[in-house]
């Protein structure tokens, strides 16, 4: 996998440890864009092994597995390097009308984990972060860049940004942790 | 910064994440051939651009990634209403409903 390569992979910003604030790249994950026919997410889910959400915003995780719906007509599955090629595989011999992009390669997984996690975030995200329900998702922007973000428990956070973005972002949080751990 | 009800994520998201796409409810010509070149000027480029209320596309770029419509005051700045596209221009009764709904669920 190219990400083996990303300068991030292996980074940790330790934060300050009253807060406990922890913020680290993401092991590496397989990653695809599913565009499909709402109508037609449950034979989806059976080919992903995991039902996809069914409203905006929601989150299914199964066994390493995790859907994410984007759009109205829009998925983002997350699930072990591993299973990438059985995934396209069984979507390969799905007859309903869909699109599978493996996108992989396109992103970084950044996990913000601890009390101090939304405090962190919210410094470079405009809406009401604490107000995010756990085990939701949601696009949105992160200071400039365009991130997918992923509340998987209530101190715990996943951001995926592109690549060419990650930089910025990880930078952005570097400040943020530094400035939580002075207390200012 | 404004937050804007998404009606297809049904949650209020910040401004950022928007792009404006125009005035809302212009069809096209169904048959374009037919049109004098004066006609045709005016469905591309004249718009009512009112003092006022105004009916207007709206985009959840960097969220869902869909075209919506939107009434908007454009004194004000203030969204009374956004709806799905496709769905009719709101009447008059629709619109003063949901603006003071939004008032409403606002503390
Ligand atoms: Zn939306």
């Amino acid at each position: 996998m190219l990400l083996a390569n990303h300068p991030l992979l292996g980074k940790t910003i330790a934060g300050d440890k009253t807060s406990s604030l922890t913020i680290r790249a993401a092991e590496d994950v397989a990653r695809f864009s599913l565009r499909i026919d709402p109508a037609s997410a449950q034979s989806a889910g059976a080919a992903f092994g995991t039902p996809l959400p069914t409203r905006i915003g929601g989150l299914v995780e199964n066994g390493g597995r995790t859907a994410l719906q984007l759009g109205p007509d829009e998925w983002v599955l997350l699930a072990p390097v591993a299973e990438s090629d059985a995934i396209a595989e069984a979507f390969a011999a799905l007859q309903e009308p869909h699109s599978l992009v493996d996108i992989g390669h396109r992103e970084v997984g950044i996990l913000v984990e601890g009390e101090a996690a939304a405090l962190a975030l919210r410094s470079a995200i405009a809406f009401d972060v604490e107000a995010m329900p756990v085990g939701s998702g949601c696009r949105t922007i992160f200071d400039k860049a365009q991130i997918v973000l992923i509340r998987e428990d209530n101190n715990r956070f996943r951001i995926e940004v592109w690549r060419s973005f990650a930089d910025h972002v990880w930078g952005l949080l570097q400040a943020v942790s530094r400035e939580i751990a002075l207390g200012i | 910064m404004l937050l804007i009800r998404c009606p297809y994520c049904e949650a209020e998201r910040p401004e950022l994440e928007f792009t404006y796409a125009g005035e809302a409810h212009i069809a096209r010509p169904a048959d374009p051939s037919a049109l004098s070149d004066d006609e045709w000027r005016d469905f591309l480029f004249i718009r009512t651009n009112p003092r006022g209320r105004h009916f207007e596309r709206w985009r959840h770029m960097h969220g869902c990634g869909r075209f919506f419509n939107a009434v908007r005051d454009t004194v004000t700045d203030k969204f009374a209403m956004t709806y799905k596209a496709g769905a009719p221009r709101p009447s008059d009764e629709e619109i003063a409903l949901a603006a003071s709904s939004v008032k409403e669920a606002r503390p």
